[in-house]
């Protein structure tokens, strides 16, 4: 994993939570429980992670022909739980009750997006310099 | 003048009674889970299935993990 893949999560779920107030928390997380950022203290991320890779495990065993699940709504009277997953990580988060789903799911994946953004490469000059002789 | 107060009272007991059906209904509505698989199907789980509660009792652990 890249090194600047924490710090994209980290500031893709700052504009997550800036952009959508039905988003209570979140956590960005690989495919092994790692987390690489989370709105909530540290412990507490680590368990939404480890509870949102128990629901994804969960939703993958519901239809018997299987078939990979890669996004889910749980919602209930007291809230809903979002999972979104792409190849290299997952999103989870929160809501109050009765979201918008289709936009918490628009916000999610975009985040996921922003997370997986690598750094800019350095600009490298190509021009060649002048030869004294030119 | 009774019988205007009975109809009063008759429109007031109807008031209430939709009241509190949509408020049931609004309730029950919110208990699902919807699963959206890669090949772009969808299934969509209501409150009092098999397949649901495990999955609703997991969102509310994870609710309450992320509070």
């Amino acid at each position: 994993m890249l090194a600047s893949a924490p710090v994209a999560a980290a500031e893709a779920l700052k504009d997550l939570v800036e952009i959508s107030s039905q988003v209570r928390n979140a956590v960005v997380f690989g495919p092994d429980g790692s987390v690489e950022a989370t709105t909530l203290a540290e412990k507490a991320g680590v368990e939404l992670a480890r509870k949102a890779n128990e629901l994804l495990d969960a939703a993958s065993r519901v239809r018997e022909g299987g078939g990979a699940v890669n996004q889910l709504e749980v919602a209930t009277a007291e809230g809903s739980v979002f999972v979104v997953r792409d190849a290299e990580r997952a999103i989870a988060a929160t809501t109050s009750p009765d979201p918008t789903v289709g936009l918490v799911f628009y916000d999610l994946k975009s985040c996921l997006r922003d997370a997986a953004q690598k750094p800019e490469p350095k600009r490298t000059s190509t021009r060649k310099k002048k030869s004294d002789g030119a | 003048m009774a019988r205007r107060l009975l109809g009063l009272a008759g429109l007031a007991g109807v008031a209430l009674a939709a009241a509190a059906f949509v408020r049931r209904g609004a309730g029950h509505r919110r208990e699902r889970v919807d699963l959206y698989y890669e090949d772009g199907s969808m299934v969509s789980l209501t409150e009092g299935s098999a397949a649901a509660a495990p999955l609703l009792a997991l969102g509310r652990e994870t609710l309450r993990a992320a509070q």
